[in-house]
């Protein structure tokens, strides 16, 4: 049984959604990036998504724009984010971390050697947002190979016959994009997103996923035991943005984290 | 959304490896409706008879073929002869593309237009063509290019569009994209994104190229007429490269040599150029494959140029497959040796290029006198160089 299949286990044994957080490797205002790991998991993360940050992030708002920017200029590479994951695995062996990002660094990387290299480091998954399912198989195949998760997006917009398609590309979990936009700001439809939590149901036995939109704890109470895997990213960073220092960052961060997972506990 | 086209062919859109569609998922159903719309009245009698009209009587085409002569005597060699794209209404090429994307937004029941641009030309075509048909038009551009190409800014604004200043990045063309690439994935519904160049995700660069074919088309027909056949040489400029995919297009199945300038900048030995062919390595931005300039992480680099229009770090991917192929000689050109182009063609000519352009005209004073009077090059002058006239005059020797 895997890291993440064993997590999966428990939330349906308890009987809740999973809290995902997203985090942008190597934001300077984190300070550490395997501390921060390390805080999130403490918290109450079940699942952490690591953002691998790149200098064009279109499907990314302002917040998540700054995160990757301010990374990258501080010098953060593929290498040094897998190197904080194997920091971070010396600590806890129990919470899946899957990374997200942006296909061209991957691509440069090579697609073989960076699902190995990150295998290696203890990652358990990898999810791309510019890289469509038509596009995917050779990094399906290199994750498959190397015993990680190739979860796939579906939109609003995404038809009942292609959902169909991406679910059986997917690995992991099937994730919801809770409206079209960019992360960060914006209203999701509470009803609408319920509906097609359930409508997708009927279409794939995935675990199912949403993000994009929700930040606060009721969005998370709203949609307890609907979704296997509830994410936050932009309201975290808003705070670590809001903090004075990164150690002011990482309490107020492990706040926040816990209250959130408080929304899910309580049922 | 119609089922038929729900589940796009993996191999639809790409040229040789190059192109496809590399967008978050959001975008996907869009991109198949904005494929199937076009596919549907690209062969339509009545939308064609309608974009023919408006090229005659808005644009002023078919653009003239023109014979400098002066030029060819001081070369002494080849004849050479530039297609007057900078004639048409707005002042460059970008119209052409424009306007076949306006017609096809309307069928499509789009309210909302936006668009980047890089030196402003795409964005006023497009809010030109936004004031046409009565259309909202949010025209996103880089705070750098805004300082540097303010009469085009005021342009589009007196036209009615909505000039977004971005702050990302280096605030210039690349990040205008990202920004309308965000704005389009928010608003789907209503908001229609007029790209202005031959790239970006399956359907664009080959939609561009068939509304930009119309330089290449003419220019076959000109040429048969004046030359009794076939010119020898074609050269344009290549940024995201419409001009030149539309001009050479219709030249591809012939013996033509053809030529595309990218932008060296300080030099292609130097960091500072924009030729993303010569200079760069294949990879995937702004939702193709495509030859980019970036590092060895993958990460973007901005491109240079002394020209707006020739700094984005890629090229569209047809250019990307025709360099791989030999079909299409890429080469560079400076900015020193465009802004003599520029006042050479000024002086000799009575024509002031876009500095764009002038790295054409560049390439053709290089080739020209290798060839023999018999033969005949055809440069496309693709935009006039009014609005350059402040940044010639700021570097001027």
């Amino acid at each position: 049984m895997t890291r993440y299949t064993q997590r999966l286990e428990q939330l349906r044994h308890q009987g809740r959604s999973g809290l995902v957080t997203y985090l942008t490797a190597g934001d300077p205002q984190t300070g550490n990036t395997s501390e921060a790991l390390l805080t999130l998991a403490r918290a109450g993360a079940d699942l952490i998504e690591l953002g691998m940050p790149f200098s064009d992030p279109m499907a990314d708002g302002p917040t998540l724009q700054r995160a990757a920017l301010r990374a990258l200029a501080a010098g953060e590479t593929v290498q040094r984010t897998l190197a904080s994951v194997q920091r971070f695995r010396e600590s806890d062996q129990d919470t899946p971390v899957v990374l997200m990002g942006y296909a061209n660094p991957v691509w440069q990387y090579g697609v073989d050697a960076f699902c190995q290299a990150a295998s290696k480091a203890g990652v358990d998954g990898l999810l791309l947002v510019d890289l469509p399912t038509d596009q995917g198989q050779p990094l399906r195949n290199a994750c498959d190979a190397n015993g990680m998760l190739w979860p796939r997006m579906v939109a609003p917009a995404t038809d009942g016959q292609r959902l169909g398609h991406i679910a059986e590309q997917s690995t992991g979990f099937l994730y919801l994009v809770a409206r079209n936009g960019v992360t960060g700001s914006g209203e999701v439809a509470q009803v609408a997103l319920e509906e097609r939590l359930a409508m997708t149901r009927g279409l794939t036995d995935q675990p199912l996923a949403v993000g994009f939109g929700l930040r606060k704890p009721e969005h998370f109470r709203a949609l307890n035991g609907k979704a296997d895997w509830i994410v936050i990213g932009s309201a975290l960073h808003d705070t670590l943005e809001a903090a004075a220092t990164p150690q002011e960052g990482l309490t107020a961060l492990a706040a926040q984290v816990a209250e959130l997972r408080r929304a899910l506990d309580v049922r | 959304m119609n089922p038929e086209t729900s589940t796009a062919s993996p191999q639809a859109g790409f040229f040789g490896p190059y192109g496809g569609r590399f967008v978050a998922e959001t975008l996907i159903a869009p991109l198949n409706a904005l494929e199937a719309a076009y596919e549907r009245l690209k062969n339509d009698p009545d939308f064609i008879a309608q974009l023919n009209a408006l090229r005659r009587d808005y644009v002023g085409r078919s653009s003239p073929l023109y014979f400098a002569a002066r030029t060819s005597q001081r070369l002494g060699g080849a004849r050479i002869f530039l297609k007057r794209e900078d004639l048409n209404h707005t002042g460059a090429h970008k119209i052409n593309n424009c306007l076949g994307q306006i017609l096809l937004a309307r069928a499509m029941g789009k309210t909302r237009i936006i668009a980047e641009t890089g030196a402003g030309q795409h964005g006023v075509a497009t809010a030109t063509v936004c004031a046409l048909f009565g259309l909202e038009c949010v025209v996103y551009m880089g705070r750098h290019d805004i300082q540097r190409q303010q009469p085009n800014v005021d342009r589009m604004r007196l036209l009615g569009a909505e000039v977004r200043a971005v702050d990302q990045g280096r605030g210039t063309l690349k990040d205008a994209m990202n920004e309308a690439l965000r704005d389009w994935v928010t608003n789907v519904d209503d908001t229609y994104y007029l790209i202005g160049t031959a790239a970006g995700p399956h359907p664009y660069p080959t939609m561009v190229r068939d509304f930009q074919r119309v330089i290449g088309e003419e220019t076959r027909d000109q040429c048969q007429e004046r030359l009794g056949g076939l010119p020898d040489m074609l050269i344009a400029c290549i940024g995201g490269g419409s001009n030149a995919i539309g001009f050479f297009h219709p030249f591809l199945d012939t013996d033509v040599t053809l030529v595309g300038t990218e932008a060296a900048g300080k030099g292609l030995d130097t960091a500072l150029h924009a030729a993303s062919m010569n200079g760069g390595r294949p990879g995937i931005l702004h939702g193709n494959l495509t030859y980019l300039l970036q590092d060895a992480a993958g990460q973007i680099e901005e491109g240079y140029s002394l020209s707006a229009g020739l700094d984005y770090p890629g090229v569209g991917p047809e250019h990307a497959w025709l360099h791989d192929s030999g079909r299409v000689d890429y080469v560079g050109i400076t900015d020193d040796e465009a802004r003599s182009a520029f006042r050479q063609l000024a002086q000799e000519e009575g024509i002031i290029p876009a500095l764009e352009s002038a790295h054409a005209l560049a390439e053709a004073y290089k080739r020209a006198p290798t060839m023999s009077p018999e033969q005949s090059l055809v440069v496309c002058l693709s935009g006039r160089g009014d609005k350059d006239l402040a940044t010639i005059l700021e570097t001027g020797e």
